[in-house]
């Protein structure tokens, strides 16, 4: 137990901060095209997109102690996100570095690294959500090409990408598990067509994804056939990591405590209510445990343990944690929480947060029956 | 940076689980708490050969010259088994007597401390039981180089074995104006009075001071000065009572696991059934987290001491919310038999209530974390 960085560990934050002082003027605009293409090319040619992945992959091999000190220095001052691609950076380029043959490692990685490749995730079916080792897209081996067809559902960002990372039946007569196969297929093949869903806010962000007798080269599959269950149990830890950062629910935080400094009630600041200020720390409790819940973990993937069911565990706080505190800015706000705004935002998109990647019972399954060994359902 | 044990730390953890589960399993906790004087006084010696009342003592004081980190260990597996026993409160007095005595007072005291012959606790509190300087009203009035203590101070831990009390008073009119000094039991002007504590493996009275004369040599630290130490002494209560409090749960945890996998309902589990198993899963989120905010506020203890009020109160915050709900959500899973003093669960919801207010409840750290913050 020792929390002071080593020598390297704080020159290391040395060198993130002078990087920011360098390359993140205060008045930079995240939306600004010319400011983020020289942002994502300064973090490229310091390799810290993909900072930890191998040098042979070509990330920097950075200890997963700098990584998470790269993390806390970018968001306490407020940087873009290292890299544009989240879910190709969050979890493909980690399956590929893991189970990726070296032509493809050499054929995807670095075009995930440039930003020049788009990924979404095709796991979602219309009759198979939760239940996911249950999903039903077929993939029948021809020669050296698959063809694929069926259908994929809340597939984020289809509608942009220019890669889907996605899981197929290859055996119907297998065992659940072991029929699933995984496949890197480029959205532009013939036979997909892709369908955008608005969700509630108005807003696309997921589509429906048709697959037609979709070609497929044997070279695209990621993994053996019958392997896509394994490669994709590590995928999901990964993505539960990746949306449940702490850093995000402090500034979330941060806002949320200038508004109630801010927003009158009754004629005072919100802040001046003292179950306000105690549902804030409350807040403020359960977002630094889940700082330092990541750091625990990180020194126990020291000792050489991969991410697995303990990452449910911060995914299930975070959506606890953003509801209320959706829940307490509206509450500030009254009634001007219904003119359009942030608040409303992000109160409206937690239904989609807390159900993405898992809904908070499968969450609780997974704890109660890979930690507590509790009967599966 | 790194999160994990040491290899002696978990070999500390290891051996002291063993030593408890053979000697203070719940059988021999049920028995200490039905018996009057309750734990013996060998065994109580035998805890200080082990080393454990002096972990953070110096070992030219007699001690064995481990830090906090340690002691949260210790903490959590005497949780764990709800030893009925002053460590924690004999802990925080030599804590006191070591962080803020004189070389004299350490050499006086603290080889006694940790060979068990004295036992010490603190006595901070007053029947408002709010933890602001205000509200310590017991004062001391100048006598010649002495003090005159006249007060009443209240929730105090093992009030029937401590021989003397690390004691709080007002010696100024301003606020913070709050000396500490080391109260002998057997001084003239001591009244102790043991009050019945819902958690009967825990012990708790009242002290009444009827112009008990402290010499010099008992003040700790300086005069008028002492409110930073009293904070401090707090914040290494919580510290503490939350470790204690991990283990206590994560027995409670087990225990109701166990319980989940074995009673069958409609011809399964009921561990089969969400309603059943989803606040065991929330139940370990809970404790994880905790432990997570503990491990940090203890290391800041000596490693940033600048940190460790706010850690020690997200620490105590979460878990006097988590474990009020874990020790009431316990007894409620097992049906009826949770309910009968029969069964273990009662013992563990007992002891998530005496945890619930000691050392600053909830709204308490709350209060204080939003001041951290600027907010008031
Ligand atoms: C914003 C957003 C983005 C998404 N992005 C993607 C993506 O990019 N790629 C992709 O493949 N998928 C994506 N998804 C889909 C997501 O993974 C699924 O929605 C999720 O797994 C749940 O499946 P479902 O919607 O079919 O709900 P169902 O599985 O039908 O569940 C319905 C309800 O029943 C409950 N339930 C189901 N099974 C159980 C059980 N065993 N015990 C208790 N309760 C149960 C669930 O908790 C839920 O509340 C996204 C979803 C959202 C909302």
């Amino acid at each position: 137990m020792n929390f002071d960085l080593s020598p390297d560990e704080t020159a290391f934050r040395s060198e993130v901060r002078r990087f920011l002082d360098k390359h993140l003027p205060d008045d930079a605009s995240h939306e600004d095209p010319d400011f983020l293409e020289s942002w994502h090319a300064a973090l490229r040619e310091k390799r810290w997109i993909g900072f930890a992945w191998p040098e042979e992959d070509g990330g920097a091999a950075g200890t997963l102690m700098e990584q998470f000190i790269l993390k806390q220095e970018m968001a306490t001052r407020n940087a873009p996100p290292l890299g544009s691609d989240f879910m190709g950076l969050t979890w493909v380029g980690p399956a590929l570095i893991a189970h990726g043959t070296p032509e493809q490692k050499a054929r995807f990685l670095p075009d995930l690294l440039a930003g020049t490749s788009s990924w979404c995730t095709g796991y979602s079916e219309p009759d198979h959500g939760s239940d996911l080792a249950s999903l039903q897209c077929r993939a029948v081996l021809e020669g050296d090409e698959y063809r694929v067809t069926g259908q994929k559902i809340w597939t984020t960002l289809a509608h942009e990408a220019k890669w889907i990372y996605m899981m197929v039946r290859t055996d119907p007569d297998a065992r659940k598990y072991r029929g699933i196969t995984c496949l890197l297929v480029p959205m532009n093949s013939p036979g997909i067509e892709v369908r955008p869903i608005p969700n509630l806010s108005g807003v696309t962000s997921f589509n429906q994804v048709f697959f037609d007798n979709v070609r497929v080269p044997v070279d695209n599959r990621l993994g053996e056939e019958g392997q896509g269950w394994l490669v994709t149990m590590a995928a999901l830890a990964n993505e539960r990591i990746g949306i449940s950062e702490s850093t995000e629910k402090s500034d979330h935080l941060d806002r949320l405590i200038e508004l109630a400094r801010t927003a009158q009630r009754k004629g005072k600041p919100a802040s001046a209510d003292p179950t306000v200020r105690r549902r804030l720390a409350r807040f403020e409790a359960r977002i630094e445990a889940m700082r330092l819940n990541e750091l625990r973990h990180l020194s126990a993937r020291l000792e050489g343990s991969a991410p697995s069911s303990e990452t449910s565990l911060n995914k299930l706080l975070r959506g606890e944690l953003e509801f209320e505190m959706s829940e307490l800015s509206l509450e500030i706000l009254g009634t001007a929480g219904l003119e359009e705004g942030p608040w409303q935002r992000a109160a409206l998109n937690w239904h989609g947060t807390i159900i993405g990647g898992g809904s908070p019972n499968i969450q609780r399954n997974i704890v109660a029956e890979r930690i507590l060994g509790l009967p599966k359902d | 940076m790194n999160f994990g044990f040491t290899e002696e730390q978990q070999f500390l953890r290891d051996s002291v689980r063993k030593f408890l589960d053979e000697r203070a399993s719940i059988p021999h906790v049920r028995n200490w708490i039905e018996s009057d004087p309750g734990m013996s006084l060998e065994f109580w010696r035998e805890l200080a050969e082990l080393g454990w009342l002096g972990l953070t003592i110096p070992e030219t004081h007699g001690g064995a010259g481990l830090g906090w980190v340690e002691l949260t260990v210790l903490f959590e597996e005497t949780g764990r088994s709800l030893l009925p026993s002053p460590l924690l409160s004999t802990t925080l007095a030599s804590t006191a007597i070591l962080d803020h005595g004189t070389p004299d007072q350490r050499s006086r005291w603290l080889p006694s401390l940790a060979d068990g012959s004295r036992v010490g606790s603190i006595a901070i509190l007053e029947p408002s039981d709010h933890l602001v300087p205000s509200a310590l009203q017991a004062r001391g009035e100048a006598d010649g180089s002495h003090w005159r203590i006249h007060g009443e101070k209240s929730f105090i831990c093992d009030i029937d074995r401590a021989d003397f009390f690390v004691t709080a008073f007002r010696t100024g009119e301003n606020d913070e104006e709050i000396s500490l000094a080391i109260v002998d039991r057997g001084a003239p002007g001591v009244h102790t009075e043991k009050v019945p504590c819902l958690d009967s493996t825990k012990s708790m009275g009242r002290l009444k001071l009827d112009g008990v004369q402290i010499a010099p040599e008992a003040m700790l630290g300086a005069p008028h000065q002492a409110w930073p130490a009293v904070e401090r002494l707090m914040d290494q209560g919580a510290v503490a009572a939350t470790a204690e409090a991990v283990g206590s749960a994560e027995a409670v945890l087990a225990i109701t696991v166990q319980y989940a996998k074995d009673r069958v309902q409609f011809g399964q589990p009921i561990g089969h059934f969400q309603g059943v198993k989803h606040p065991l899963a929330e139940m370990h989120v809970d404790i994880e987290s905790i432990k997570s905010l503990l491990y940090y506020a203890a290391w800041s203890l000596e490693g940033s001491p600048a940190e460790t009020p706010r850690y020690s109160s997200l620490a105590k915050l979460y878990a006097s919310d988590a474990f009020t709900r874990i020790g009431v959500d316990c007894v409620q899973l097992h049906g009826a038999v949770g309910y009968t003093m029969e069964y273990d669960a009662q013992l563990y919801l007992k002891r998530s209530k005496w945890f619930r207010p000691m050392f600053g409840d909830a709204d308490h750290h709350a209060d204080r974390l939003a001041a951290l913050r600027g907010l008031r």
